[in-house]
């Protein structure tokens, strides 16, 4: 392991910090290429049917309109893995919102205009977008995402139940969610010959090269896909959405460069949501609060367009020891638009649902939620069997508790208040599993004494670019200011994308190797260096995708102290504080920024955000940022991110887990437990907002 | 983008002439609002009337001692007055409570007034709304609707009017002035938007031609205990879903000697509550007679599918912010 010298771990500062609070970061959309066109997407109004006609002729005659490309005449391209990305090849519509035809005019302005004045017929179809735990098109899929078996059972769930003394059987609904980035999902695209180059918001552009040119059936080599800076992604840009394509279609149609940049209306029914996840959760007990039986069954949505299953009861086979379970997930295909991964895919609906199941045990029994916890911590993971490569839940519980000032709490549901207001605290656990994929990157010595990094690392927002070459200057013992790192284009080493809490560790695993062999290089070999350096490479291929023999994840605390208000229902959070366990911390900064992100983002599913299927119409009411309530400052006044130094000799050479998702894992729940803890009453639909809460509270 | 023209005028004479031959023409203030309409397609106007050079920027105080306020005098600036945060804290807090601070920099008194309803009907045009289309229908009224009227509402339209400004002037017996080729007048607050009626299209009693040069703030209420409150889904940066704004003064006996109050978000322009002031006017300054009073009120609300909690929400924040401004000696 390596970690001798004070690099990895310290608080450096983002490297491209002051590039981006003085507007010198290039987005995606900030490519001014000569003679560049701008293409605006005509998005379906209709749920269910057919295009019988597109009448392009106003749009064509309107100033600075170059081309209007429908399903009748876009470029054909290959049939994707993923058919959310079959933009313009048939007349199909599979949801409102779904792309039925793209102008490119001169200006986003004239293209917007002109958006506008494409007339599109439709042979309009019944649709049906009602998610209903008994709705008869409901099926139990293989598997779930991220490849989990849709169905895992252990003993006799059913039997441990009935038998049980102490029950909680209850029902949890989370709404849709959308992940909403800063930076709405662009791309400009533009041929040079029988050359791609792509500028793309996107979290991982290997991935992109390869999918464009499966699609447009242009080699690899002959595709170069930038993403030098991301304005966030939270999963949404985690594989290639119909930005890209479309601007590579448009570019192609007009021979000059061509930017995409959706506007933020249409992100909701086109870049993916959270499916909406409808939770039944039966939890059995000893007396002596020792879990005997669990249950979780999930129902949740897909489109018509593609099989994607929100794998909600996966963290309930890895949280607590209980030896009769069943997890299970099933689907109804609906005329929605496709859902896709929203940050914490699975566990952050799933860990809400058990979490809050896990305090209406911890009320039945009249036993304090932590201890509870505590009792039924597992000695391997309750699915496989496997050991943990480390599990430190209960440090973070202990260490939470005490920094919160949990001792003392009065457990009595709505025994204190300060006039108005209801305060209550919650707890609740968090967890996310390890991941890591192959990759390459490469290592060079200058004769100047500096160094370069190269990899196809994506930054997203997340420090990245920072971390990697902390990693770096740490593994060549070389001083920070020494080592430049290049990332954010498929013409550099190979990497995977920032994606499932994996990147750090997947990219900071070959940028160690590949600095190691080049220290080792550089120590056998003294004298001066040749003018264009000393290179060493790494690929991890066969190490960072071997099945391992642990159980691997990390784990955390949340504490929240919330107040409702008796007269308007408003429920706030005035403190959250959480602790996790997540191997080393390789930086200090950017990972606080990680868990703080994460964990908002969790009070805004807690509390204001949710959106709503408009069920006369097909797609999502809020559509902008106006009515889609994410967090303001003024929403978390108090919010801290602890951790404890885990060590784990069983992940990765820097010993790291990740970190981007497990602040919004359980979050949820730590909240509405807040909330019954002040209130006395069990909210189970999210997010809690003023209407629903002042029902409960005056009804 | 539709191509519009731009006038940017310097006299209101300028302006109101331009309105009156151009129907096409919509002002701008700020531009919180209108542009992004434009940008939805909402809103597509010829002519754009830029009215931030007429002399309309400043708030004075009047001999006879009110307060008047030009159309142009930014909501923050409004806010920070120390007049205003002085005599009328009602407005002050109205006007903190809304939008964001970038917002209430940019944002006018006359465009607050003027603003469109947020309804996500009106805002879609691939979606029916009668305001935005007359006869097209209205989509919330089966869609969508928690944040959407409870009282006033027509079989045309449930939309709510979002100002939380205009609720405060409302209470507080302000003045809404005009100015057309016709001369000028003025409205009440209280009556200067409409209810929807068959006519949900036209929001406020503006007519062709006219556009706001100021608000009125008059001296009857001037220094009397008024406040303003506002519940909402998130603790900034979000439309009221209810608020009340009231003004409040007792007599030497502790009875009610004059009472105003108004409703932000329940109908499609502020509600004046003039059954419950009248109700409360002479009587005792106790919480039973609020809820009586309020209760009056909101007798006439008729709830939609979804938005029932508003009548609670409402009876609620108007009791509160009632007994607050009687003292604590009166509860």
């Amino acid at each position: 392991m390596t970690g001798t010298g004070p690099t990895l771990g310290a608080p450096a500062e983002r490297r491209e910090g002051r590039q981006k609070v003085t507007g010198g970061a290039r987005y995606a959309a900030e490519h001014p290429l000569p003679g560049r066109a701008h293409a605006w997407p005509v998005p379906a109004t209709i749920a269910r049917g057919r295009v019988t006609a597109v009448d392009t002729a106003a749009a064509l005659d309107l100033p600075g309109v170059l081309t209007v490309l429908t399903h009748e005449d876009a470029p054909r391209i290959a049939e994707p893995d993923d058919p959310t990305l079959a933009v313009l090849q048939d007349s199909r519509v599979p949801h409102r919102g779904w792309c039925v035809a793209l102008v490119v005019a001169r200006s986003p302005e004239e293209a917007r205009a002109a958006a506008g004045a494409v007339r599109v017929e439709y042979a309009v179809e019944e649709h049906d977008v009602t998610l209903r735990a008994d709705h008869p098109g409901v099926y139990e899929p293989d598997t779930a995402n991220g490849g989990y078996p849709a169905r895992r059972e252990h003993g006799d769930p059913e039997g441990a139940l009935a038998a049980a003394p102490v029950r909680v059987d209850a029902a949890y609904r989370v709404p849709p969610l959308h992940n909403h980035p800063m930076e709405p999902h662009t791309s400009t695209a533009h041929w040079q010959g029988d050359r791609l180059v792509v500028h793309t918001s996107s979290q991982g552009t290997t991935t992109v090269r390869a999918t464009l040119a499966a699609l447009f059936g242009t080699p690899e080599e002959r595709i170069t896909v930038t993403a030098g800076h991301v304005g966030g992604g939270f999963g949404s840009k985690g594989t290639p959405r119909p930005d890209v394509v479309l601007a590579v279609m448009a570019a192609r149609r007009t021979g000059g460069p061509v930017t995409v940049a959706l506007p933020r209306r249409q992100l909701p029914t086109t870049v993916g949501h959270r499916a909406p996840t409808l939770h039944r959760i039966r939890l059995g007990a000893g007396t002596d609060g020792r879990l005997t039986g669990l249950t979780h069954d999930v129902v949740t949505h897909s489109s018509r367009v593609k099989e994607f299953v929100e794998q909600a009861a996966v963290p309930a086979r890895v949280m607590y020891a209980v030896p009769n379970s069943r997890t299970l997930h099933r689907l109804v295909r609906l005329d929605v638009p496709t859902p896709s991964w929203m940050r914490a895919p699975g566990e952050a609906p799933g860990m809400y649902a058990l979490e809050s199941a896990m305090d209406e045990l911890a009320g039945e029994l009249g036993m304090d939620p932590i201890q509870l916890r505590l009792l039924n911590e597992p000695d391997r993971e309750p699915d496989s069997g496997k050991p943990f490569s480390s599990r430190h839940l209960t440090q973070c519980l202990r260490d939470g508790a005490r920094r919160f000032g949990w001792a003392g709490r009065d457990p009595r549901p709505r025994s204190h208040a300060e006039g108005p207001l209801l305060v209550g605290t919650g707890v609740a656990a968090a967890t996310y599993p390890v991941l890591t994929a192959p990759s390459t990157a490469e290592a060079r010595a200058l004769p100047d004494g500096t160094f370069v990094v190269r990899i196809n690392a994506t930054d997203i927002g997340t420090g990245a670019r920072t971390v990697l070459t902390q990693v770096a200057a740490d593994a060549l013992g070389a001083p920070l200011e020494r080592v430049r790192t290049e990332i954010g284009d498929s013409d550099l080493p190979s990497a995977p994308l920032a994606g499932g809490s994996s990147g750090t560790a997947s990219w900071g695993w070959s940028v160690h190797d590949a600095c190691a062999r080049l220290a080792e290089a550089l120590a056998a070999r003294p004298g001066p260096l040749p003018e264009e350096g000393v290179t060493a490479r790494a690929d991890t291929t066969g190490r960072a995708d071997a099945d391992s023999p642990y159980a691997r994840h990390a784990f955390g605390a949340h504490f929240a102290e919330t107040t409702v208000d008796r007269v308007t229902g408003e429920v706030r959070v005035r403190r959250l504080l959480s602790v996790y366990a997540a191997g080393r911390i390789l930086n200090a900064r950017t990972a606080r920024s990680q868990f703080i992100g994460g964990m908002t983002m969790g009070l805004g599913m807690a509390l204001t955000e949710g959106s709503t299927v408009d069920t006369p119409f097909g797609d999502f009411t809020e559509s902008d940022l106006a009515s889609y309530h994410v967090p303001v400052h003024a929403d978390v006044p108090g919010i801290e991110a602890h951790w404890i130094d885990e060590e784990d000799a069983h992940l990765n050479p820097m010993g790291s887990k990740g970190i981007g998702e497990i602040g919004i894992v359980g979050t949820a729940a730590a909240i509405g437990n807040a909330v019954h803890h002040a209130t006395g009453i069990r909210f189970r639909e999210l997010p809690l907002t003023p209407d629903r809460v002042l029902t409960a509270l005056t009804g | 983008m539709k191509p519009f023209e731009y006038l940017r005028a310097t006299t209101v004479q300028e302006a109101a002439r331009a309105l009156a031959e151009r129907p096409d023409a919509r002002c701008l203030g700020g531009g919180t609002n209108l542009v992004d309409l434009m940008k939805l397609g909402v809103e597509r106007p010829g002519l754009l009337v830029e009215v931030n050079r007429l002399p309309l920027d400043t708030v004075a105080e009047l001999p006879d001692g009110s307060l008047r306020v030009g159309a142009t005098v930014r909501n923050s600036d409004l806010a920070a007055h120390p007049l205003v945060r002085g005599r009328y804290p009602a407005l002050s807090q109205a006007l903190l409570a809304g939008a964001s601070g970038q917002l209430r920099n940019a944002a006018t008194t006359g465009g607050n007034l003027l603003q469109r309803t947020r309804c996500p009907y009106f805002q879609d045009v691939s979606k029916p709304c009668n305001k935005r289309t007359p006869g097209s229908g209205c989509g919330a009224r089966d869609g969508t609707h928690r944040d959407h009227a409870v009282l006033g509402h027509s079989d045309h339209c449930i939309a709510t009017h979002p100002s939380d400004m205009a609720v405060a002037l409302a209470a507080l017996d302000a003045r809404v002035e005009l100015y057309g080729t016709e001369g000028a007048r003025s409205v009440p607050a209280a009556e200067f938007h409409r209810l929807p009626g068959d006519h949900p299209e036209r929001d406020t009693e503006i007519r062709p031609g006219e556009l706001v040069t100021g608000v009125v703030l008059p001296a009857a209420t001037a220094s009397l205990p008024s406040a303003y409150r506002k519940a909402r889904d998130r603790a900034s940066y979000a439309f009221a879903l209810a608020s009340v704004a009231a003004v409040l003064r007792l007599s030497d006996d502790g009875t009610v000697a004059r009472a105003g109050l108004a409703f932000g978000a329940l109908a499609h322009r502020p509600w004046r509550a003039s059954r419950a002031e009248e109700a409360l006017r002479g009587g005792p300054a106790t919480p039973d007679a609020f809820a009586h009073a309020v209760d009056l009120e909101l007798r006439a609300a008729r709830p939609l599918r979804d938005n029932g909690y508003k009548v609670d929400l409402a009876r609620g924040l108007a009791l509160d912010v009632l007994t607050r401004l009687a003292g604590p000696t009166r509860t």
